[in-house]
């Protein structure tokens, strides 16, 4: 039996949840999901919907109302024993909560799952992607955390699960909310976005990297950089695409004036169509993207935000 | 205020990782090793608590084979206070390292324990909250900015789309994220000071633990290369390819 962590706000699941149920799928017919929140009913009843699970496990009680690490691994820890998997998805959320749900169970945590084998085998990413590992989970309960991006997305529909309230309190005092704040930025998060313009140190300063915010508003795309314009001082840290930086997965990445070092290519080399954009034709960037556009980016990037307009 | 922190030697964030052919692992013979970037943050966030007269003595701790010596000394030269050495031949799970973790930090007690959210090669992003688990401490991962007051500490969480703002109890463990310091370069001088400090090795028998292997790994293979595509001519071209492949 599996057990999958929704993800949500205490209004709306989050639709990571549904790719987590996908996996999850992959892995038995018996699938529970946990909806642990405060004056969260209408995320139970959200979850109900989902095609293929047999049961929504309700918890609503203010210790969970921002899902404190401290007590909501203590509530999961407290159904554990019986399931096989319990999932969550390996973003913020889950990887903040799944190791302390592990460490209680005294097993091990599987981090980043891209892709099922078998009940006890899984494929996850090492070293940002440049080597895949396949291993094998000697644990009776297996917790894992899921790249959602490799799952697709749960259907939901007709088929209502029954939805069962639980009264557990968990309110272990260990940590407080103080605040959340979101970026207001209207453009999409850098590790969710379809689309992702990067750009490199060729862009010479925090001046010219704001050339790139027509071209990213105009398809609707997150910005990020290489750590070269990152460590020049162009850009916020946040924006680093690379191993130490945001492993990104877009469906199409933009590389502008980025020569391509390894660090980078790790953050970016699963995109599904690259572009890269230099005027050293020899930037080992050309060795691993779909399309190469050779020249000078101070005019090609006008030219392509002009072109884009014209067909979006 | 004591703080521990945990470092680990990885390979160079720069260097090429190569799959080995018997797929058993990554070639790591004659490849350059570093500290793990997040842990050269941890690092230097300890230092600055104690430059801020927060935090009196800062212990580096690293479990690994006699070279991880290397990162020890770094830790040192940066503004560590002594370093702690547990020798062990083999590589363990992020569950054993807490575990072995939670030895260390019952026989020095420190109030705070940092260590990075991750380590570049593993990339498992566990060992702080397991640790933190096993000591029943609260946990502030992801940390951008960090507050230490009297009995507890305000963090700064790095999360999908936003920040977090949390206070934890003391003690506790921190994870540190990119943002929230930028390191300082060990100076020459610190670099020789380094070598007079107190590095204790401490053989990981002597722990008296009982570690067992959770995972078995089957193969390490490399990801499917990708083939350099076509050279288009002009911006126009490259539209075209776009709405061809349905990305726009």
């Amino acid at each position: 039996m599996q057990l999958v962590i929704a993800e949500h706000d205490n209004k709306t699941l989050k639709p990571a949840t549904l790719h987590i149920v996908s996996a999850a799928r992959e892995l038995g017919n018996d699938i529970h999901i946990l909806v642990a929140g405060s004056e969260c009913h209408a995320v139970a009843e959200q979850a109900a919907k989902i095609q293929g699970i047999s049961k929504v496990i309700y918890v609503d009680a203010p210790a969970y109302k921002h899902a404190l690490a401290e007590n909501l691994a203590a509530l999961i820890h407290s159904f554990a024993a019986s399931y096989t998997h319990l999932l969550a998805p390996a973003n913020t959320f889950g990887k903040n909560i799944m190791p302390r749900v592990a460490a209680l169970l005294d097993v091990a945590q599987l981090s980043d799952v891209l892709e099922i084998i078998s009940v006890d085998t899984f494929v996850r990413p090492l070293y940002a992607g440049n080597a895949l590992a396949t291993i094998q989970s000697t644990d009776s309960i297996k917790v894992i955390t899921v790249r959602s991006t490799a799952f697709k997305i749960a259907e939901t529909g007709e088929k209502v699960a029954a939805i069962e309230k639980i009264d557990k309190n968990f309110d272990l005092q260990l940590s407080e909310f103080v605040a959340q704040e979101f970026s207001v930025s209207k453009r999409p998060d850098l590790t969710v976005a379809r689309r992702v313009i990067s750009g490199g140190r060729a862009l010479q300063s925090a001046e010219n990297f704001k050339l790139l915010e027509p071209l990213a508003d105009c398809l609707g795309a997150a910005i990020g950089a290489s750590r070269a314009a990152v460590d020049a001082g162009y850009v916020p840290n946040d924006y680093q695409v690379g191993q130490t930086g945001k492993i990104v997965a877009p469906e199409l990445y933009i590389a502008i004036g980025i020569s391509g070092a390894i660090q980078h290519i790790a953050g970016m080399k699963a995109s599904k169509v690259i572009v890269a954009i230099n005027k050293d034709p020899d930037a080992p960037i050309f060795k691993i993207a779909n399309y190469g556009l050779v020249g000078d980016l101070f005019k090609i990037i006008p030219e392509l935000t002009e072109e884009l307009k014209k067909v979006i | 205020m004591k703080a521990l922190v945990a470092v680990k030697q990885v390979i160079d964030a720069y260097a090429k990782i190569r799959v080995k052919s018997d797929h058993s692992g990554v070639e790591t013979d004659n490849i350059k090793m570093a500290i793990n970037p997040f842990d050269e943050i941890a690092i230097e966030e300890a230092v600055r608590q104690k430059e801020k007269g927060i935090i009196q003595e800062i212990i580096a701790v690293s479990i690994g084979k006699a070279g991880s010596q290397d990162v020890l000394r770094t830790a040192l030269a940066l503004g560590a206070d002594r370093a702690i050495l547990v020798e062990a031949e083999q590589r363990f799970e992020p569950i054993n390292i807490a575990k072995i973790l939670k030895v260390i930090v019952e026989r020095e007690e420190p109030k705070i324990v940092l260590l990075g959210k991750q380590s570049i090669d593993g990339d498992n992003n566990q060992t702080g909250q397991m640790l933190a688990a096993l000591l029943g401490w609260s946990q502030g991962t992801f940390v951008s900015a960090l507050e230490i007051l009297s009995d507890k500490a305000k963090v700064t969480r790095e999360i999908d789309g936003g920040l977090e703002t949390l206070f934890v109890k003391l003690p506790t463990v921190i994870t540190t994220d990119l943002r929230l310091n930028q390191p300082r370069y060990a100076t020459l001088p610190n670099i020789m000071k380094a070598k007079q400090k107190s590095l204790s090795v401490v053989p990981l028998t002597e722990l008296a633990l009982s570690l067992q292997q959770h995972i078995k790994i089957e193969k390490v293979t490399p990801p499917s290369e990708r083939q350099a595509g076509m050279t288009v001519n002009s911006v126009a071209e490259l539209v075209q390819k776009l709405k061809e492949e349905g990305v726009i």
